[in-house]
């Protein structure tokens, strides 16, 4: 197809067919009729689910962008329908979520007189999309949609918005299709210096002390990217450690990982980042999760950085080789190279820093004290991951607490199974992203690992899963506080427990029941098992109410303002000092 | 050490590329101390963004590299770090003064090469180019004489020798 003539309406869900996208969450008002309409006409094999709220539309979009490598697509009316959908965009561009949003706007002649439903869309999405477009004439429309996937999808990924103006929904124009449009001047840079590449091998093969950190942009480059990393780490034999969005990326189980890093890794990945004298970052971003303080991070290391957003290179900390491209690229040059030139590493430095490492490891920073009478989160999340191992799950959370011990205690073999909000931080966005991994893997088990205070804040997306028979699980770690709030107030705040207790919870169960979903609670360690397999064996939606330790805190854990090698391991050494520059940290 | 840098940005002229650039620099928490913006290109619609901004080195590297981010922008430079940037302003300035201070500024504009573009019994209004330096330096030799309103241009810049942005 060259071109033909069609309505706005009509050009939208082309252009979805001729993107291959076949699946839309969204929610209808008055400024995306039309497009409604072309929906219920039915002529293209588009499947729409109705969220309840624009926020869960874009965070099940974003679920289902995550878990299978394509770009997620939501549709939502003007004003309060987009503005509603800023939080899950602006998660999407934390995260590096490719995301088209399509958004109603009041008729063109309306546009700036305060029309009903109206708002400054292109504004208020402005920084926290990639980009976005207001579409001034129907001639335009089919360019900018091609551009808008493409801009989505292509270098880091990242949400784009399209705010279409009803009358142009209306108008009837040509339609060009994609194959013919090329973006003027985005020409994202995918392969790196082979030079630098060369430099990058050449500290490799000289390290003592090396350690590979892996982070999102490994999952966002594809699967190829994930089997030329463990390839890589492999053929190097150096330990390696990941981000919260990189889990999976290298085999959670296998013996050269470290764990994850960070404000709650593991102490051998954070001892291990500290004294290291290589540190290979591979689609990280030195994150302050991470880095920690920033003038003693790893102070002793030359630093590799691999990233396809050149702004990411030298942000927070300066690196010795920058290799802009995209990672898959990157490492497929690394190991041509590192093959044909045979390169070997230093073997018995190598060695005897594993011993150093393995000597961190007996630490067992992980660790907890399990309790025969309330259960324990980690214990909750152990079995979970125990009985669930071999189901190839995807699990989602929302944001606290749980989440980092979901991280840490469930291991993830595979790329795209892990659904987190990491960046931005959302609370609220387990459950609608869990909708959105149903959606992609209709018959995988899907499991949001929540919080009974972020569940709260989409729960109306129970609605939608019942609705499109989506048999999600919510297994919620209820302490009934704001369990991460509460840690923090407790550690810097002398114990104030300032407004982070939920004193009025609902009945989870009983909540289920009013669904239309099944309700299990759970209150002993002794019956936990059977609950959560109740929970597998259910064919439809599931919320689980697992009442857990009120006082549990995540450990390890580096305090704000200290550095790597500054962890507090647990309950013992709680009460050192946080400084006041740490506490202004958040 | 913090210094003034003019940074010159080529954009794809579309709607909106001015406020993506400038939110871009506020949201990110830099300044600005001047701005100019006009089209370049017609054919093409590129238009060319100078600004001036304070910060040390590294902090406008990052800037700059966060600016490349944009969609719409093709290239983004610091002028001042190349040290080959030549940079204008232009100035029209009002002087409301009777007597010897309405001569003194007449003189001191010729001094300057300032040319008159209006005048009545008790005011001119001045126009001058120049570096920001000599605007300045007028400014200032001006206030005591009946300076009464000035309006800037913002700096606009460009890189001396043969070679093309």
């Amino acid at each position: 197809m060259v071109s033909i003539q069609l309505t706005g309406a009509e050009m939208v869900l082309q252009a979805f067919e001729d993107h291959k996208v076949d699946t839309l969450f969204g929610y209808p008002g008055g400024a995306v009729l039309p497009i409604y309409d072309e929906l219920a006409k039915g002529k293209n094999s588009i499947h729409h689910y109705l969220v309840r709220h624009e926020q869960g539309a874009a965070h099940a979009a974003e679920g289902y962008a995550r878990s299978s490598g394509k770009v997620g697509v939501l549709l939502v009316t003007s004003g309060p329908g987009v503005t509603n959908a800023v939080t899950g965009l602006a998660d999407a561009m934390m995260d590096s979520i490719p995301l088209v949003c399509i958004s109603g706007q009041v008729p063109s002649h309306l546009i700036g007189t305060d029309a009903f439903q109206e708002c400054d869309a292109v504004g208020i999405t402005r920084p926290c999309t990639k980009h976005n477009w207001l579409v001034k004439d129907i001639n335009d429309l089919s360019r900018i949609l091609h551009e808008a996937f493409y801009v989505a999808a292509s270098g880091r990924p990242g949400p784009v918005l399209v705010d279409i103006p009803k009358d142009i929904q209306f108008q009837t124009g040509t339609y060009i299709g994609p194959e013919t449009i090329k973006h003027k001047s985005y020409r994202p840079k995918l392969k790196a210096n082979i030079d630098k590449i060369d430099e990058a091998l050449k500290l490799i093969i000289s390290a003592k002390k090396p350690i590979f950190y892996t982070g999102g942009g490994v999952i966002n480059s594809g699967n190829a990217a994930v089997q030329l990393l463990r390839e890589f780490v492999r053929l190097t034999g150096f330990p390696i450690t990941s981000t919260l969005q990189g889990l999976g990326a290298f085999p959670g189980d296998d013996n050269q990982f470290l764990g994850m890093l960070g404000m709650h890794g593991t102490y051998e990945a954070n001892m291990a980042m500290h004294d290291c004298d290589l540190l290979i970052n591979i689609g990280a971003r030195f994150d302050d999760r991470i880095t920690g303080k920033v003038d003693e991070f790893s102070p002793h290391s030359k630093k590799i950085h691999i990233d396809i957003d050149p702004s990411s290179i030298n942000k927070t900390i300066k690196v010795d080789v920058p290799l802009v491209g995209d990672v898959a690229h990157v490492l497929e040059d690394a190991i041509k190279l590192w093959k044909s030139n045979v390169y070997k590493v230093d073997k018995i430095s190598v060695k005897s820093w594993w011993g150093i490492i393995d000597n961190w490891r007996k630490t067992d920073s992980l660790s907890f004290a399990v309790d025969k009478k309330v259960i324990k989160p980690q214990y909750a999340i152990q079995r979970l991951y125990e009985l669930t191992k071999d189901k190839d799950c995807y699990i989602t959370t929302e944001v606290g607490q749980h989440q980092m011990w979901a991280a840490q205690h469930y291991k993830f073999n595979k790329p795209n199974r892990w659904i987190t909000s990491g960046g931005l931080g959302t609370m609220g966005f387990g459950l609608p992203a869990a909708i959105g991994a149903q959606v992609a893997h209709p018959d995988k088990l899907v499991i949001d690992i929540a919080g009974e205070a972020s569940i709260l804040m989409c729960i109306q997306e129970m609605s939608t899963a019942i609705q499109h028979q989506l048999p999600v699980k919510v297994f919620i770690i209820n302490n009934q506080y704001m369990g991460m709030v509460r840690q923090w107030q407790e550690l810097l705040h002398d114990k104030r427990y300032s407004h982070s207790y939920t004193d009025a919870l609902p009945d989870f169960v009983k909540l289920a029941e009013a669904y239309g979903a099944k309700g299990i609670r759970v209150q002993s360690p002794a019956d936990l098992d059977k609950g959560i397999q109740e929970m597998i064996d259910y064919k439809g939606p599931v919320i689980f109410d697992c009442v857990v330790d009120q006082n549990e805190n995540v450990y390890p854990m580096i305090p704000s303002g200290k550095a790597h090698n500054q962890m507090l391991l647990g309950k013992d050494n709680e009460d050192k000092e946080i400084s006041l520059e740490g506490k202004t940290l958040v | 050490m913090e210094s003034k840098h003019t940074v010159s940005v080529l954009v794809d002229n579309e709607p909106g590329v001015l406020a993506r650039v400038i939110g871009l620099i506020s949201g990110r928490g830099y300044n600005i101390d001047s701005l100019s913006v006009a089209e370049v290109d017609a054919e093409s619609h590129i238009s060319r963004i100078t600004f001036v901004t304070l910060g040390n080195e590294e902090t406008i590297n990052k800037m700059i590299a966060q600016l490349q981010k944009l969609i719409p922008v093709k290239k983004a430079i610091n002028i001042t770090l190349d040290k080959k940037g030549i940079e204008r302003e232009m100035a029209l300035v009002k002087v409301v003064a009777t007597g010897d201070k309405r001569v003194e500024s007449l003189r001191l504009s010729d001094a300057f090469r300032a040319k008159v573009i209006d005048t009545t019994h008790d005011s001119f209004v001045f126009e001058l180019n120049g570096s920001p330096v000599k605007i300045d330096a007028f400014i200032d030799l001006m206030t005591p004489l009946g300076l009464s309103e000035i309006s800037r241009t913002g700096v606009v810049a460009i890189a001396r020798g043969s070679e093309k942005l």
